[in-house]
């Protein structure tokens, strides 16, 4: 493990902590959440609001659809050498009503998902810089970390 | 109808992989069908042409570009970029400009040359951009389309063999046609024997980037009458909609959907409510079509659009396929071009060119490929940013 420090791959969308939430607006006019997060316009086409809080999104939801990348995406992209194909799952949180995209953690693969599974947000390397260690979030099946914790 | 403007001319640069600049393909597109319309070059009054942003300033300004390489003559241009729509946009101008009573006969045209592999967002640092933050967090193209394809399977019991059965329909055809890029028939072997992309979708499911350039010559009925076609083609509707909010679909490039918490989820989905406003325009029926032309950036979606288009019930497109129905000879022929998965996708030429296949099919020149007795033809295409389009061709 390299002992350079954890730094978000993007500014301002989920917290660092050890369950993380992913960093969302929700719009103090209709309600309306918003991510990744926005704060200068709501589109709720019946909404002119320009005024919202930040909020933490629900961090478990249940899977949407799933897939994988089994070839190398183009830059910006910062591919593992040699490249190392992972799942991708859209997760459905129930109480924003949205689906979230993102990488599943390193280990599972499309035969371990299901539509509908639980899912929950956690963080993983995305790449390395010179600097630091870019991490993202990322789904992970509910199940595999917890023993007896879905289904409670 | 009042509403109505005549196809005269249509011409295609065949789709391949030919590494020249896009200009020239506009221009071969352009001239064949100026050609195929017998209106001299000199005679049309406004050149509307579908934008390429990977080809530098010259794409951005298409229609200018084409204007000035088939020799300025002081017609007024314009060009539209929307994505895979851009074609269907560009129509609608030169649609607009006819009805208005400002032009009497146009050229719309479209023409690309598109990279190798993957197509890749701007570059930089620039989270602001939905493009880039996908293709950062490693989310491609064929990855939307193989959640729609999962999504399939899971919700209507669609197999992987239904959609390697899209694939060999359309390499059937598109083996007859000399504009294709790929004309070889391939099996559902050979399907299922290339690389898996993106689960489920493999190599063979997912349509390439290509080189190419289409181009119609449209004109107010008035003209078509008066030059002895006035039983040509008629474009009986252009719709262009934008999405509805709240879409509960993950778009490409978004890396979320809408949030449904306050507003609700729209009804409709996005892809289908394209062609409704299509089908309204031209007050015309979903039972009375053809044929269809639509885009098949993947085997699956196929399948997703037959149903936004309501020629099938939802769920129901596989049924369709299995039973034969969208193969030439079927009760509605789906993608008797070959669709993308023959031509690969050439982003400002391809939705001209659906309308031009539109356009032989229904003058019954489409030779080995004719849907006999085609009186109504409908397109379809979705592309990034909310930009989507459907063109209905009528007799």
């Amino acid at each position: 493990m390299s002992d350079k420090p954890l730094a978000p791959a993007i500014d301002g969308w989920h917290t660092m902590a050890e369950k993380p939430h992913l960093i969302g607006s929700q719009c103090t006019h209709c309600d309306t959440y918003f991510f990744p997060p926005q704060d200068q316009y709501c589109r709720n086409p019946g909404c002119d609001s320009t005024d919202f809080r930040e909020v933490e999104l629900s961090r478990t939801g249940h899977i949407w659809s799933y897939t994988n990348a089994c070839y190398k995406p183009p830059a910006p992209f910062v591919a593992a050498d040699p490249f190392e194909p992972y799942a991708i799952a859209g997760v459905q949180l129930e109480k924003e009503q949205m689906v979230v995209l993102g990488q599943v953690v390193k280990g599972v693969s499309v035969e371990d998902l299901k539509v509908g599974m639980p899912m929950e947000l956690v963080l993983e390397t995305l790449h390395e810089t010179e600097e630091d260690i870019k991490v993202t979030w990322k789904w992970r099946p509910l199940a595999a970390n917890a023993n007896n914790e879905s289904g409670a | 109808m009042a509403n109505e403007i005549a196809i005269i001319g249509a011409g295609m640069h065949p789709w391949g992989k030919w590494g020249h600049n896009f200009v020239q393909y506009g221009v071969a597109a352009a001239r064949e069908a100026l050609a195929d319309a017998g209106v001299p070059w000199r005679d049309i009054r406004f050149v509307s042409g579908g934008a390429t942003v990977r080809c530098g300033y010259p794409g951005y300004v298409a229609g200018a570009t084409f204007a000035q390489a088939l020799g300025w003559q002081g017609a007024e241009v314009n060009t539209s970029y929307a994505a895979c729509a851009s074609g269907s946009q560009a129509l609608a101008a030169a649609r607009n400009k006819i009805l208005a009573g400002e032009c009497e006969v146009a050229l719309v045209v479209g023409a690309d040359t598109t990279p190798k592999g993957f197509l890749a967002p701007a570059g930089g640092y620039r989270p602001e951009d939905p493009d880039w933050v996908r293709f950062y967090l490693g989310i491609t193209n064929p990855t939307y389309f193989a959640l729609y394809a999962r999504r399939r399977m899971d919700l209507y019991g669609d197999t992987l063999e239904d959609f390697a059965a899209v694939k060999v329909k359309n390499s059937r055809i598109g083996a007859k046609n000399p504009r294709a890029r790929y004309r070889k028939c391939f099996t559902a072997e050979d399907v299922a024997a290339s690389a898996m992309v993106a689960d489920p979708l493999r190599l063979m499911d997912i349509c390439a980037t290509s080189d190419g350039g289409a181009a119609l010559i449209v004109c107010s009925l008035d003209y078509a009458r008066r030059i002895g076609k006035g039983d040509a083609p008629r474009v009986a509707a252009i719709s262009t909609v934008t999405p509805t909010f709240a879409s509960g679909v993950v778009e490409m490039p978004d890396i979320a959907t809408d949030s449904a918490a306050a507003a609700g989820v729209e009804a409709l989905s996005y892809r289908s409510s394209i062609p409704l406003k299509a089908y309204e325009e031209a007050g015309i029926d979903p039972g009375d079509v053809s044929l269809a032309e639509v885009y098949d950036l993947s085997t699956a979606l196929e399948l997703d659009w037959i149903e936004d288009l309501q020629l099938a019930p939802r769920g129901e497109a596989a049924a369709l396929l299995r039973s034969g129905d969208t193969a030439l000879g079927g009760r509605i022929p789906v993608n008797v071009s070959g669709g993308l998965a023959c031509f690969g996708e050439a982003v400002p030429a391809q939705a001209i060119a659906q309308v031009c296949e539109l356009t032989w099919q229904l003058r019954g020149e489409a030779g080995d490929r004719q849907v006999r007795g085609a009186k109504v033809g409908i397109t379809a295409n979705q592309g990034l940013f909310g930009h989507g389009s459907s063109v209905i061709v009528k007799k």
